[in-house]
């Protein structure tokens, strides 16, 4: 059994220079529990590891039932230079709620 | 001043934003103050480039039709501007405004004008400053530079309400300082009141990028809905003398605003949650709250601020090369093979010509341009777009990119269509530097009628 990001959480992302940051909040307090467990740094740097070699940085707000990821050059060498279609990675907190979490608890 | 509370609007969060609502929040907001934030890390680059070749220019290419829209309803309600529109040329702006106001029915306003972010004689004389990003000195940027401007903060923008003027035009400002200046205006806030900077950052920081906080990046039909998003509606603040917050957003608009939004926006482009460094504040933004006080209302809280550091951000702007690049659809049975073999035929074709490229993208649109996944396990779609970027220092060079791309309609794979070529663009890039804050002299100059 396992669950995806997108059925627990909703994203956004931002850029500065050649690091996207992108935020996931959890819709309820029973899907923050599964996402402080498992939604590793770790976890997310191995989705994104086709994107970048790291560091991915993670930042608990539990108050808010929110993560914040951080991923250093992440950005095809920055929003300026970068020769992606999406410079800004806007559209990367989409491929944040493609991540597939182990064993859902429901509680 | 000496006012228990005011109410500050968003009417812009990038430079080509949305004209109407601004005039909407104008219109039905009952603001004291509207906020206009138009410029992104590297337009200053380009504007400063526009000003080189015409002295009268540099300000924001879009100041007259926004402010054509804005001025009038903002000055007949009383409502004070404050914008970063001027650019690279913000006296530029004051008088090109001060010429077209009369025809828009204004012809009697006050305006204060914000020099001194401009500090590219400082970084020629200071080459061995490090870079943020690499720690590579500066040196090796400045034969390519095009604009530095450090980021000043609330103070020059309060600096420029308390001469009275209806209209503080500015360049280079911290995005949440428009905000900020305003309140530290009204109520005198200073520069040790760490809470009370906390917050108005904070209220700055979600307000700065205009419908983000009221639903715009936010929708997913069936997941999470977002009421009349085509009526979307720009966001305001109420501030009161202690402090406190509470965000709205233009009455009767569409969209929405509620923890969730707010929670999303909190974190847009922020890193390190507890440390947020603005020229007014380090804002600790790790135990903030949000209090839905009634639909499309909520109060923020537990906004902490440490002081201000004693360095501002400097952004240099330099040129980096071109990018040339083009696109060329393919649709139907063996759609994905076509398109690349058309990626094969541009390739070598850009190599028998000797044409060589400091680095190379190759997509397929509608299988990996977004995500970068690998496109072998991407489901095959009906259609595909191939797309072909290209980084290069010789403009012709990246010229030779859409070209071939494009000519794939005639002498490539069969059934090639709907081809573009975007031709070559100069790339600006930019990098960071920190610098004393006494090294910037900021000023406040009134733009009089001549």
């Amino acid at each position: 059994m396992s669950t995806l990001v997108y059925d627990l959480a909703h994203a956004r992302a931002g850029d500065k220079g050649n690091t996207s940051n992108i935020s996931v909040t959890a819709y309820s307090e029973e899907g923050w529990q599964v996402l402080q467990r498992e939604l590793t740094a770790d976890r997310v740097l191995a989705h994104f590891r086709h994107l970048t070699p790291g560091p991915v940085r993670r930042y608990e707000l539990p108050q808010l039932r929110a993560l914040n990821f951080v991923l250093e050059n992440a950005l095809g060498g920055g929003v300026t230079r970068s020769l992606a279609i999406d410079p800004h990675g806007k559209s990367l907190s989409a491929l944040m709620l493609t991540i597939r979490l182990p064993g859902h608890n429901e509680g | 001043m000496a006012r228990d509370k005011i109410r500050i609007g968003c009417g812009a969060g990038f430079s080509d934003d949305r004209i109407p609502p601004g005039v909407e929040i104008v219109e039905r907001g009952e603001l004291d103050y509207l906020a206009m934030e138009c410029l992104a890390e590297r337009t200053i680059a380009r504007e400063t480039l526009d000003r080189a070749k015409d002295p009268t220019k540099g300000y924001t290419p879009v100041l007259l039709e926004r402010m054509e829209a804005i001025m009038p309803p903002a000055l007949q309600r009383g409502v004070k501007i404050v914008t970063n529109m001027g650019a690279a040329n913000p006296m530029g702006a004051a008088r090109v405004l001060r010429k077209h106001a009369p025809d828009w029915g204004c012809p009697d306003y006050t305006c204060a004008v914000v020099q001194g972010d401009e500090v590219t004689d400082i970084m020629r004389a200071h080459p061995e400053l490090a870079l943020m990003e690499d720690g590579a000195p500066l040196e090796s940027l400045l034969p390519r530079m095009a604009s530095a401007n450090a980021y000043l903060g609330a103070d020059v923008v309060a600096q420029g309400f308390a001469t009275g003027a209806d209209l503080v035009i500015t360049g280079r400002v911290a995005d949440p300082a428009l905000f900020l200046g305003p309140m530290l205006h009204a109520f005198g806030w200073s520069y040790d009141d760490y809470t009370k900077l906390a917050n108005g950052t904070l209220a700055g920081h979600l307000l700065e990028c205009s419908g983000q906080l009221t639903g715009g990046c936010f929708a997913d039909p069936g997941k999470k809905e977002v009421e009349d998003l085509a009526g979307l509606g720009y966001p305001l603040a109420d501030v009161w003398a202690d402090g406190r917050v509470e965000v709205s957003k233009t009455p009767g608009s569409g969209g929405r605003l509620d923890v969730a939004t707010c929670t999303e926006q909190l974190l847009y482009e922020m890193h390190d949650p507890s440390a947020y460094i603005t020229p007014d504040c380090v804002l600790d933004a790790s135990n903030v709250t949000f209090r839905q006080v009634e639909k499309d209302r909520v109060a923020l809280q537990g906004a902490r601020g440490k002081p201000r550091t004693a360095t501002y951000k400097v952004v240099v702007g330099y040129f980096d090369g071109y990018m040339g690049s083009g696109e060329m659809g393919f649709a139907g049975v063996n759609a994905v093979a076509r398109a690349k073999l058309g990626i094969e035929v541009v390739k070598e074709r850009l190599r028998r010509r000797g044409l060589t490229y400091e680095e190379m993208r190759i997509d397929l649109i509608g299988m990996n341009s977004l995500h970068g996944n690998d496109a072998t396990q991407a489901p095959e779609p009906y259609e595909v777009r191939l797309r072909i970027a290209a980084r290069t220092t010789d403009k012709k060079v990246a010229e030779a990119v859409g070209a071939e791309v494009r000519s794939l309609h005639m002498q490539g794979p069969t059934g090639a269509g709907g081809g573009i070529n975007f031709g070559a663009r100069q790339i600006l890039a930019v990098k960071s530097v920190l610098i004393p804050r006494e090294w910037v002299k900021p000023e406040i100059v009134m733009e009089r009628a001549a």
